[in-house]
Formats: structure tokens, C-alpha cells, sequence
């Protein structure tokens, strides 16, 4: 071993520089491809939907969760910790938090709030996913490719709204007495094993033409319970609707950008 | 050669295990299987491109169609072809015709030895025991 003192600072001192330069030279070459998943910008059409909570009841929300429920074969798995989430229920402490008080009416404390996927403007699932199975599209849609979903879960981890649920086995294995004749909706897929799941914005509905599947079975009730549309169009019912009502949204100091707001 | 001869007796006997499968299939080629078509299928007479190119790049186009619809969300595909408009599902427009998936599509996958995962999350049609409906 002949490496000397002088050697060894001058070989540590050029593998330091070359490190620093590594990145910067990275960066002017090829600028942003370090970054995990690039977010395009929405054109044209970009969903939205606006859920009034003052036209909900128990009943009418259980019917929204079981439209949605049973057109995508959402299991019911029976434990909690293996729930799989498209649509569901909270109360106001947790859907909102930061947003409580202690003098609040009991009644908006324990309304059951219909949570689903925010479509977030700037998600931060997309960012994260190391294969790029979840993308944001140009309708504002965060949309997930079964296909190419390896199962990491960073998707899980970085999402604020508790939206996506890992699959920890195979749905159609789900308990047959919570489930009687899954999978329901023969035209739509169910997952498999080992993937993120969550709510689409039924954009395959989107794409005849239907409106979602819980904005349907909640409009049959009441016209104004949900309203789904582009919140691109000024003129579209959604937009109207947003100028008529005070709205929030949930977690909107993350900067996420949700896409679903509530009328409390 | 020390024991020579019980040395050779061996390698026959070891030559002959080892090529048991070899001389007793000798002429007994297992046929590729012929797909069974549905009494649908049989009477629309065409699938959306012709025989030869479903038969070998079936598996090519479901693989563009995937990416294409939930991708792009560009859910129609125009045969040249046939000159109609279908819409890009397996579970739905593949399966309609093709409701016989075990004596359609699992023949010849079983046959190739290929275990396409298109079922882990696909519906495949429900086959009663006296074929398809």
C-alpha cells in the first residue's frame, strides 16, 4: 500500500468536487429529469365535484358508497386494517382538521362526510410512484394503470387524504357472507393482489357520457346533494354552484389542490 | 479397464433412463388444439382483423390496447379490416364472442404453456358445463 498522506487528501479532495459537479452537470444537461414523475399541466376539461352535505343523510350517503361499491367490485374485506377505500365516511374532526372547535354544533361534528379521492390539482401520489402506474391526466383525472402498479405503497405514504388502499390479498377471496355475489359489475375488473387502488372519477362512465356513479344514485334523490362537472367551463352547474355556495376543501394548506369541495 | 464390462453395462443401462422419454414419444407429437369457436363467434364468421394476425398478435394488440385506453383513454379501435368501430375491451367486446374461455383461450395457452395474468383482475364470462351460453 504506497498511498501517502498528500495522495489520499488529493484523491479525497477530486472525488469531492466530482460529486458536487455530478448533479449540477445533471441539471444543466438534462434539467428536471431527476425528478420522479413530471405533473402535466390540465387543457381543456378538468373535473371537479362539489358534494352539499346539507342534502345528505345516512341513507342517502350509504347509497352513494353502494353504487360506487358495487360498479367497481370494491370488496367489503371485514377488517378495517385491510380496508379497501373508493368512497367512505368520516366526521368532521377528521375530514377537516385544524378546522374544529370545541363550542362546534354536535351535528356538523358527527355528520358522516363523504371522502373520496380529491383528483388533487398537484398530487402528490404521481410525484412519488416510482413506475409511474399512477398519472395525472390532462382532465384533471388522477388515474391509476393496474398494470404497470409494482405494490410499493409510496403512493400510500404520500398521499394526505388516506385515499388509496393496498389490496393485501386477492379481492375475489374476500369474505363470501359480506359479499354475496362479488364481483357484481361483470363489465369492470376487480383487482388482484398486491396493488394501490382508489377512486377513478369513474372515468370510464366519463368516457359514455354518464356522470359518476355516486354523483347518479345521489342526484336520483336530490338534484343538489352532488354536483360534478368542469370546473374549466365558468358557465358549467359546478361552477354556478361554487359561486352560490361557501365552500372548503380538505388539507388545502398542503397545496395539494383537492378537486372535491364541500358545503357545510 | 478394471471391471470393464460391468462399467458398460451400466452406461446402457443409465442411457436407457435417461432417453426413456425421448424413444418412448418417438411419433406421438401432441397436436396443437384447435380453439373451440362459440355458436356467436361462428356466426359473425370474422374477429376484428383477419385469423392469422389474431391468431399471432392478439396478444400484441391487447397489450397497446391496455396502455391506449387507460393511458390515453383512447377507448375505440378502427379495423381497417372489417371497416367497424370496437370498443377496446377484453372483458367486454373479446369476451362477448369469445365466451368459452377454456376451450378458447386456455387450449392453446395451456398447449404453449403460457399464463397470460389478464384473469387475475378480468372477469371471464361463467361457463355452465354443457359449453357457454
Amino acid at each position: 500500500m504506497g498511498l501517502n498522506r498528500r495522495d489520499f487528501l488529493r484523491i479525497a479532495g477530486l472525488s469531492a468536487l466530482a460529486g458536487l459537479g455530478g448533479k449540477t452537470a445533471f441539471e444543466i444537461l438534462a434539467p428536471g429529469e431527476l425528478e420522479a414523475s413530471e405533473v402535466p399541466l390540465p387543457k381543456g376539461v378538468k373535473w371537479g365535484m362539489l358534494i352539499n352535505m346539507h342534502k345528505f343523510d345516512d341513507a342517502l350517503t350509504k347509497k352513494c358508497i353502494e353504487a360506487c361499491h358495487k360498479y367497481h367490485n370494491v370488496p367489503n374485506i371485514g377488517n378495517p386494517k385491510e380496508e379497501v377505500k373508493w368512497i367512505w365516511t368520516d366526521s368532521f374532526h377528521h375530514t377537516f382538521p385544524g378546522q374544529e372547535n370545541e363550542y362546534q354544533s354536535e351535528d356538523i361534528e358527527e355528520m358522516p362526510f363523504l371522502l373520496l379521492c380529491n383528483h388533487c390539482t398537484n398530487p402528490p401520489c404521481v410525484r412519488v410512484c416510482p413506475t409511474k402506474a399512477t398519472f395525472k391526466r390532462e382532465d384533471g383525472i388522477v388515474a391509476m394503470d393496474m398494470h404497470r402498479c409494482i405494490g410499493c405503497r409510496y403512493c400510500m405514504a404520500a398521499c394526505p387524504y388516506g385515499s388509496r388502499s393496498f389490496n393485501w390479498g386477492d379481492p375475489r377471496l374476500a369474505p363470501e357472507a359480506l359479499n354475496p355475489e362479488f364481483p357484481q359489475n361483470p363489465d369492470y375488473p376487480t383487482r388482484s393482489k398486491g396493488v394501490v387502488e382508489k377512486c377513478n372519477f369513474c372515468a370510464e362512465r366519463l368516457a359514455k357520457g354518464e356522470q359518476p356513479a355516486c354523483v347518479e344514485a345521489a342526484r336520483e334523490e336530490n338534484e343538489e346533494a352532488m354536483i360534478f362537472g368542469d370546473l374549466g367551463d365558468p358557465d358549467s352547474e359546478i361552477r354556478k354552484a361554487l359561486r352560490e355556495h361557501y365552500t372548503i376543501r380538505r388539507k388545502p394548506e398542503l397545496g395539494t389542490g383537492p378537486n372535491v369541495f364541500y358545503v357545510i | 479397464m478394471y471391471d470393464g464390462g460391468k462399467i458398460i453395462i451400466g452406461i446402457v443401462i443409465g442411457l436407457a433412463i435417461l432417453l426413456f422419454p425421448f424413444y418412448t414419444n418417438i411419433g406421438k407429437a401432441a397436436k396443437a388444439p384447435e380453439p373451440e369457436l362459440t355458436a356467436k363467434a361462428k356466426e359473425a364468421g370474422k374477429c376484428i382483423e383477419p385469423k392469422e394476425f389474431m391468431t399471432s398478435g392478439h396478444m400484441k394488440m391487447l397489450d397497446e390496447w391496455r396502455d391506449e385506453v387507460v393511458r390515453q383513454a383512447d377507448r375505440y379501435y378502427k379495423s381497417d379490416w372489417t371497416g367497424e368501430v370496437y370498443y377496446k375491451s377484453l372483458q367486454v367486446t373479446c369476451m362477448e364472442c369469445h365466451s368459452n374461455k377454456s376451450k378458447f383461450c386456455d387450449k392453446c395457452h395451456n398447449y404453449a404453456d403460457v399464463d397470460p395474468f389478464c384473469w387475475d383482475c378480468h372477469i371471464a364470462p361463467e361457463e355452465s358445463d354443457n359449453g357457454p351460453q
